[in-house]
Parts: C-alpha cells; structure tokens; sequence
C-alpha cells in the first residue's frame, strides 16, 4: 500500500486552479521526485500533501486512509513533514530553538535529546551554530537547519522543496549529501528540485508535471534518458 | 520630605502597576497581529469584577486575582475564537471595529449593570503608607508593582522555556512556517488572546483598592497602555516593561512641574516623537518577540 498517495486532485488558490486531476504515490523506501519548470505546481502539491492546501476534487490517502480534510498539524502527527522553499526558519529563536520546534508534535518531545544527537550526527555545522539566532547564518547553514529541523520530528516521509534554490554550487553539492544521507538512513523522500539531474539519479521513481497536470511518469534513470525530459529541462 | 526622589518612586511604581497591562495588549498585538481596542473594556471589566468578589462575595480584591485571571482567560479566548477568528482573513480594518465593538459593547453593558457610579473595591490597608529613607509610598501600589513584575517575569520564562510558550513566539516570527512544525496556529491565537486578557484581570485584581471602577474607566488605562506599547516597540515585552517605567516617571513629573491637566498632553507629545523619529519604538525589532 503507499505511504501517500493523491488521487486526481485538483487543487488551487481563490479563483485559480494550480493542480488538475493529479495523482500521485508514494511507497514506503521510495525516493519519488516531481519534475516541472518554475509555476507547474510543484510547491502546490507538496503544499496540497502537508495540508496547506485542501484539495478541490479527489483524494490524499495516508497509508491508505482519506485524509482530504486534515490541517497541518494533524498530517505531521502521521509522519509526513516538509522542509519548505525558502527554509523559513524562526529567525530570532536560536538553531537549538528551531530544532526543538522541528519535535514539537507531542509523539516527538519526550526524545528530543536524543533525536538531536542523532540529527546532529549528520550535520557538524549545525552543532556548531546551536546558540546562533538562525536568522544569523549564511544561506547554505540555513538551508541545513531546515532539514535537520525536518528530521527532527523522525518523519516516516521527508519532503524538499527546493533544497537547493539560491545557493552557491559547492553548498548545493553539500545538500545533495545530505539528502544522499537522508535517503540511506531509509527515510521516505518527495523531493521538488530545479537541478534536477542529482534527483533523477538517486530517485526511484519521477513524475514530470506540465501547467499542473502529469505528463509522464517512470523511474529516474529512464525520465533523466527521455529525450523530452533531456530537451526541456536539461537543455540537451 | 525630598520632592524629586518622591516623584520618581511615585512614577516608578505607577509604571510597574501599567506594565501588566501594556503587556498584555503587546502580547495579543505581537503574536495575533491584532490591535485589541477592546483592552482598556476588559480592564474595566475586571475592575468591576473585583468590586463585586470583594462587596458582595466578600472576597478580599488580591484574592480576586485568582477568579478574575481564569475569566478574564476565558474571555479573551472566547473574544478571539467567535469575533475575531472569523474575520482573520478580513480586512484588517474589520477587526479593528470588531475590537472597538466588544468595547462599546462593555461600556454599555456596565452602564445598564452598574450605572454611571463610581464604585470602590474597599481595602484600607492597601492606602496606608509605607515609610522609609525619607520616602512614603502606599502599600497597595508596592503589591501592584511587585506583582506586575513577578507576573511579566513568569510570563517571560513561560515563553522561553515551555513548549508551548515557544510554538507562540514561532508563530510570531514565522506563521508560515509554523503549522509545519505541528503547531495549531487558531488554537494559539486563542491562549495568546487567553494570555493577554489574563493579564488585565491579574492587573486589575491588584489595582482595585487603588482605582475605582466605573463604566468608562478602561479608556484612560488603554490610552496610557498603548502609548506605552508603541514606545517600547509593538510586540515587545520588555519594550512594555521599560516604556510602562518610562510613562509612569512621566505622568509623575509632568504633573508635578508641568501641571496635572497636562500630564497627558505630555505622554502624546513622547507618543507622536516616537513615532516620527523611531516608529519601531524602542524595543522594536519586528518579529524579535
Ligand atoms: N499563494 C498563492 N496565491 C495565488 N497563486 C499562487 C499562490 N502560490 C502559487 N500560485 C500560483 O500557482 C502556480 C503554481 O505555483 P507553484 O506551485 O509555486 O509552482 P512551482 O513550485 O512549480 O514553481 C503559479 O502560477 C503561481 O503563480
Ligand atoms: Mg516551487
């Protein structure tokens, strides 16, 4: 059974219809990646999973259950967590701060300690920047606390936005590590990335998503093969 | 008897006894994003609360607090989740007059219950002074004072250090984001807006053998707690603090060596020079709270 699924969903804001009829699944161990140019509706429907976004039409099931009507925080006590766009840390509130806000769900606190060691583990930097105010730090070491700050709540399915949007190369290569690190400690991944080449070679599966429809799905190594793929958005 | 320490004392404790106030409406202003003019109502209406307790319940007023914190909680929950949560997503305009309403509403609502009078919360012992190096001062305003401060400094660790004091200061700096974490932002709107009307009715508890209530007294407590906010920057508690201490020197001053009339044409003098030279107040760093 998947872990997520959405079943022709259609989905937008006021007036505007963003999504159309999409459906999507996500098995337990997948790392799935969302292909698209900038306003597809990428972030529409990683909002539309965390239940920013209520679907118009369809269905969101979490492992098996329609889950349509629930609010964030009620999606985040099932184990699904997003590392939004944009990071959008608590800027005045120190990393150690961010990162207990990450475990805030009631089924988290009670191990905080210890989750942070093991978030810590992957994130050197981070520890080094505990008592900083997150507003404080330099893009990349940001973009690491949104993630350690995501993992924190131990989520059973990970989701990016962008992970990579605005940073310098040699950082992105870093947070490319990091997911690489995520995915092998056998988290659960939805990723929505602009460079897409890293996440078609490490996802299981992709769909590529066109004015808010899907218009292809396969695995990534086939998608990151397809001469449509290659010619719209890898400019070869 | 030395006249200026005298003053400064005297203002000094006055603004203690408004920190708690201006605390309040900063907390709902800073966390909410709404502008409560109903604030100075729900103070009168806790002055009044605590005549009743004490008069007809018999109730000393400093007992009073521990009722009139938990009503005036349920209140301004209550005032959140049925007014102005569903107008959240209106015009900000819109619940501006929805805040004025409940006040007029208040007003009203004291005029019918309590007519026009001026009724006392009866403590003698508070009025009494208190002398020492050369100074008096009355003992209800060094309980007020000293409440004000314990209570600010509760609410500060309360903030700091507990869960849930932490998921509403997130939401004051990133409401985006803050659902993602878990967190019930309306539900946090309605404890903070809990949160701030309790302030008001510790406030009042205290302040009842030194004020008498009557319908329209909350406006005078409001004019002074909002200039007290924005000239400590709004949304930040300890700008609250300083600016209430600030105030308080300055009502006590003026009205000695300028006159008493006037005390008031002082504090919108500091109001309007603050906001053309540091609109963010002194404290202010928005979203810092
Ligand atoms: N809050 C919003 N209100 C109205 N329209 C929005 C909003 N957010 C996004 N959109 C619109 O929805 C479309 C899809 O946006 P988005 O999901 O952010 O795309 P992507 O992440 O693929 O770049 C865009 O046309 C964008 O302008
Ligand atoms: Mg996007």
């Amino acid at each position: 059974m998947s872990l997520l699924r959405l079943e022709n969903v259609s989905a937008g804001y006021g007036a505007v219809e963003v999504l159309s009829d999409v459906t999507i699944d996500v098995a337990p161990g997948e790392v799935v990646t969302i292909v698209g140019a900038n306003g597809a509706g990428k972030t529409t429907i990683l909002r539309t999973i965390a239940g920013l976004v209520r679907p118009r039409s369809g269905r969101k099931l979490i492992d098996g259950r329609d889950v349509s009507a629930l609010k964030p925080p009620a999606i985040v006590d099932l184990g699904i967590t997003l590392v939004p766009e944009g990071r959008q840390l608590f800027p005045f509130m120190s990393v150690r701060e961010n990162l207990m806000l990450g475990a805030y769900k009631p089924a988290a606190r009670a191990a905080i300690p210890e989750r942070m060691e093991e978030v810590l583990a992957l994130f050197p930097r981070v520890r080094e920047r505990l008592d900083q105010y997150a507003g404080s730090l330099s893009g990349g070491e940001q973009q690491m606390v949104a993630i350690a700050r995501g993992m924190m709540a131990n989520p059973r399915l990970l989701m990016f936005d962008e992970p990579s949007l605005g940073l310098a190369p040699m950082i992105v290569k870093q947070v490319f590590e990091i997911v690489d690190r995520v995915v092998a400690a056998g988290t659960t991944v939805l990723i929505v990335e602009q460079n897409i080449y890293h996440t078609l070679s490490i996802a299981t599966r992709g769909y590529v998503l066109e004015n808010g429809r899907i218009v292809m799905q396969d695995t990534g190594p086939a998608l990151l093969r397809d001469p449509h793929v290659r010619r719209a958005y890898l400019g070869v | 008897m030395e006249v200026l320490p005298q003053l400064i004392v005297n203002g000094l404790l006055l603004g203690g006894a408004f920190a708690l106030i201006s605390i309040g409406l900063t907390l709902v202003f800073g966390i909410v994003r709404v502008v409560n003019f109903a604030h100075g109502e729900l103070f009168m209406a806790g002055l009044f609360g605590a005549w009743l307790l004490s008069s007809k319940v018999g109730l000393t007023p400093y007992l009073a607090a521990v009722p009139l914190v938990v009503i005036l909680f349920a209140a301004g929950a209550a005032m959140q989740r049925f007014i102005i949560q569903p107008l959240m997503d209106a015009d900000p305009h819109i619940q501006i007059f929805a805040t004025v309403g409940v006040g007029t509403a208040l007003i009203n609502l004291a005029l019918i219950l309590f007519g026009a009078d001026i009724r006392t919360s009866e403590l003698p012992w508070a009025r009494e002074p208190v002398r020492f190096a050369g100074l008096s001062v009355a003992r209800g305003f060094l309980v007020a004072f000293a409440v004000s401060m314990v209570a600010t400094a509760a609410l500060v660790l309360f903030l700091k250090r507990t869960h849930l004091g932490r998921a509403i200061r997130a939401v004051a700096q990133n409401r985006n984001a803050a659902p993602l974490m878990g967190i019930d932002v309306p539900r946090i709107y309605i404890i903070t807006f809990g949160i701030g009307s309790a302030c008001v009715g510790l406030a009042a508890a205290v302040l009842s053998p030194l004020f008498p209530a009557f319908p329209t007294v909350g406006t005078y407590f409001a004019l002074t707690a909002f200039v007290i906010v924005v000239l400590g920057g709004m949304g930040s508690l300890e700008g609250a603090v300083a600016g209430a201490l600030i105030i308080g020197l300055v009502d006590s001053l003026a009205g000695y060596y300028v006159a008493p009339d006037l005390k008031e044409v002082v504090y919108f003098l500091i109001f309007l020079l603050i906001l053309v030279l540091k609109p963010a107040g002194l404290f202010g760093v928005r979203g810092s709270e």
